[in-house]
């Protein structure tokens, strides 16, 4: 009989006053006794609703059944077979929109906890699993992956599988893309995506790092010189988008990106760090997403007293993870949310030699209140007349999105994209040029690790197929 | 890893070293530069490429010692290794149809004006270089630069060597006189490309300057590079690092190059004393 609770089992977490001051992980996993506890919560139901909100299609109530029967191992080989990073994705899925958002028990109750239950199976394995990985038969064709993120690690997983010789080429100096430079160690700990990495490389995988393809290396070299069948572009969507207000470009003021960068890829947060990053009193990170909840919760554990997060739609519209939302407001961030940004104001010393000079001294925003719906479907923020005000700043971190890197485009003659910079794919993956396929951020604009995945994923299967035919 | 495969002091402060990096002297162009770290918790710099062999497969830089990552960058000698070198990045200068060129160095930044004159001078152009030092203790690549040069003015702020005074000195004479260049590129300490900017702007001569800001990644990803250039923000990585100098706001860029002035200060000090440490 199915354990009708109709709550989850919660996530064990550090307390919040203590977890907002260190850098480890804030969710603790499950034990095995939760773990089979919430696993008998599934009613392994015929049409399998859930397997449907999957992006990778993972067969739900199969691994959950084993989980029930206490078969932790059985339930990662269950799940491996549709995703190659459940480590990954157990941490950072949306999954109240995804398979949870469609189990049939959070009708009347809460799902059942399929993140959990995925985090909990990729952990034991990676705990217990022991034995080297068997590289399979080499088939004796070569294809490139262009950038070491969700989308390309997995397309390269799926065609070293498949016995192909693959080579990812990485921008920067170490492998993981999003994974390491963008989402804190304290909600995917790098040593996690470390370990997939590595698991890669015993499949026979060759990681290239400090290669800019574009300008080292040019598509058109990789396929005619270096002899690579296809090539999967998944360099991700990392150009920072700005607001174009005044006072922008002050001293304090950071794209998201560069602060997560500074703190996650440089490790500024740790005291010993050769790369500086402010420890800012007040800080106001601009935006919604999960990457605003990031940096807001990363400036929270750097040291700050007052962080906000200073979105212009309401609390209902914030497009972050439900668990980050939560999790910051435990941590004490404060969210201003229907407030815009209309100017960042400076310190006032005007000799550019003073050091006073040029710094953020505060923010000045805007009310807003909800109007119509717009074409996304949610209703347009519109500003709320001589509703101005100001709140002291030292430090302004903007998270409004961002867009596909233009160099790929700006080097590779053939190459289509949309106008903001996408390359335009079909579903398969497949581009403008013949063999050359793509996924990920870089197609669709920033999104989610496992849609990322998925596209990685569908591409190395088209991918295959390719190189199949050519063959014939 | 690279190999440092020579290493030249040029000045007391001002080294120069050849790195093994094939496939980036095979791409390198003038005007582009580079991102090391030294060591593995090392920070990412950007430096601007002085030159690449081809044939040998190596890229040389030049830098100055400043702060704690070039100190440690000009403990490694020759046969050591660097942990990552990546490049070329940014978009290589535009050369291409110019005729007759002003060339102007300053300090460290005649290491990345030097390859620039000598693509121009390789390409037929006229070449009117001038370089400036805080004295003659700091002069580097004097000869090189002659050698590629029609004209050449060496310029000292004390006088201790060459003429006496700022580069805009020269610079402000010749435009007096009438003379004009198809180009004036200048490189250099930032507030020396300002005051050049703001000499040529009175006569209307188009000048070029090439920004080293602040960086991480040097790819587009982190926006910390970024500059008002005519009123619009660019990211000096892919946008540049060559702008027109009539257009860039020098007092920003000022004011971004000391975000971190006290870290920097304390990581070299720090970093002084351990290598005094280990002298000991």
């Amino acid at each position: 009989m199915p354990n009708m609770r109709a709550t989850k089992n919660p996530m064990p977490s550090q307390d919040p006053n203590v977890r907002n001051k260190n850098f480890q992980e804030v969710t603790l996993g499950y034990t095995e006794e939760m773990a089979l506890d919430e696993a008998q919560r599934c009613l392994n139901c015929k049409n399998k609703p859930c397997v449907t909100g999957c992006p990778v299609n993972i067969h739900i109530p199969e691994f959950i059944a084993k989980v029930a029967a206490g078969d932790f191992e059985g339930a990662y080989q269950v799940i491996s077979q549709s995703s190659s990073l459940p480590a990954v994705c157990g941490r950072v899925c949306p999954q109240e929109t995804q398979c949870e958002g469609k189990c049939v028990r959070g009708i009347k109750g809460e799902p059942v906890a399929i993140g959990r239950l995925e985090r909990f199976v990729a952990d034991y394995h990676n705990a217990h699993a022991e034995g080297a990985v068997t590289r399979p038969e080499p088939n004796g064709h070569k294809v490139a992956i262009i950038g070491s993120g969700p989308a390309g690690l997995t397309c390269a997983g799926d065609l070293a599988k498949m016995g192909y010789d693959v080579t990812i080429y990485e921008a920067l100096h170490l492998a993981g893309g999003v994974l390491v430079y963008g989402i804190p160690e304290f909600r995917l700990p790098k040593a996690i995506v470390q370990k997939e990495v590595d698991n890669l490389k015993a499949l026979g995988v060759k990681v290239e790092t400090n290669m800019v393809i574009g300008r080292v290396l040019t598509i058109e070299e990789l396929k005619e010189e270096y002899g690579y069948e296809a090539i999967f572009i998944g360099t991700g969507a990392g150009l920072p988008r700005f607001m174009n207000i005044p006072g922008e470009n002050l001293k304090g003021v950071y794209s998201a990106n560069e602060f997560l960068t500074r703190s996650n890829l440089m490790k500024a947060y740790k005291d010993d760090s050769a790369t500086p990053i402010q420890h800012a009193k007040n800080v106001a990170v601009v935006g919604g997403g999960n990457v605003a909840m990031d940096a807001a919760r990363t400036a929270k554990r750097l040291g700050a007293e007052n962080v906000y997060i200073i979105y212009r739609r309401s609390m209902n519209e914030l497009p972050a993870r439900k668990e980050e939302v939560e999790h910051a407001e435990e941590e004490g961030i404060i969210f201003k949310t229907l407030n815009n940004p209309v100017e960042i104001l400076p310190t006032d010393v005007t000799d550019p030699r003073d050091p006073g000079y040029g710094w953020v001294k505060g923010i000045r925003c805007v009310e807003m209140e909800l109007g119509e719906p717009d074409e996304s479907g949610r209703r347009r923020p519109v500003v709320k007349e001589g509703s101005e005000f100001e709140l002291p700043m030292d430090c302004v971190i903007m998270a409004l999105g961002t867009s596909p890197n233009p160099l790929l485009k700006a080097t590779t003659p053939g190459l289509d994209t949309r106008r903001r910079g996408e390359i335009v794919a079909d579903d398969n993956g497949l581009t403008s040029i013949e063999g050359v396929y793509a996924g990920g951020d870089a197609v669709t604009g920033a999104a989610t690790v496992i849609l990322a995945m998925g596209a990685g994923k569908t591409a190395a299967a088209a991918m295959d197929e390719y190189i199949k035919n050519k063959k014939a | 890893m690279y190999k440092i495969v020579r290493k030249k002091s040029l000045n007391p402060t001002v080294t120069l070293m050849d790195i093994d990096a094939p496939l980036v002297a095979k791409k390198a162009k003038p005007g582009q530069f580079i991102i090391l770290r030294v060591d593995e918790d090392g920070e990412r710099i950007p430096l601007t490429i002085a030159g690449y062999d081809r044939e040998k497969g190596t890229v040389t830089i030049i830098f100055q010692v400043v702060g704690a990552t070039t100190t440690l960058l000009n403990h490694k000698n020759e046969g050591a290794y660097i942990q990552d070198f990546v490049g070329p990045l940014g978009t290589p200068s535009h050369l291409d149809g110019l005729k007759k060129v002003c060339v102007i160095g300053g300090g460290v930044g005649c290491a990345i004006a030097l390859p620039v004159a000598q693509a121009l001078h390789e390409m037929g152009a006229e070449v009117t270089s001038i370089v400036g030092f805080r004295n003659q203790d700091l002069v580097i690549l004097e000869d090189e630069f002659k050698a590629c040069s029609d004209h050449f003015t060496m310029m000292t702020d004390d006088g201790s060597y060459g003429e006496k005074g700022n580069v805009t000195v020269p610079l402000k004479e010749m435009l007096e006189k009438g003379e004009r260049f198809d180009e004036v590129i200048a490189i250099g300490p930032l507030i020396m490309m300002k005051f050049v900017c703001l000499t040529t702007k009175e006569y209307g001569q188009k000048t070029t300057v090439s920004m080293n800001p602040i960086m991480v990644d040097g790819t587009g990803m982190c926006g910390g590079c970024r500059l008002s250039v005519g009123g619009e923000t660019k990211f000096a990585c892919v946008d540049g690092p060559d702008f027109d100098g009539h257009l860039v706001d020098f007092d920003e860029a000022m004011s971004r190059s000391r975000s971190y002035a006290p870290f920097e200060r304390h990581a070299y000090e720090e970093t002084c004393n351990l290598f005094a440490k280990e002298v000991q």
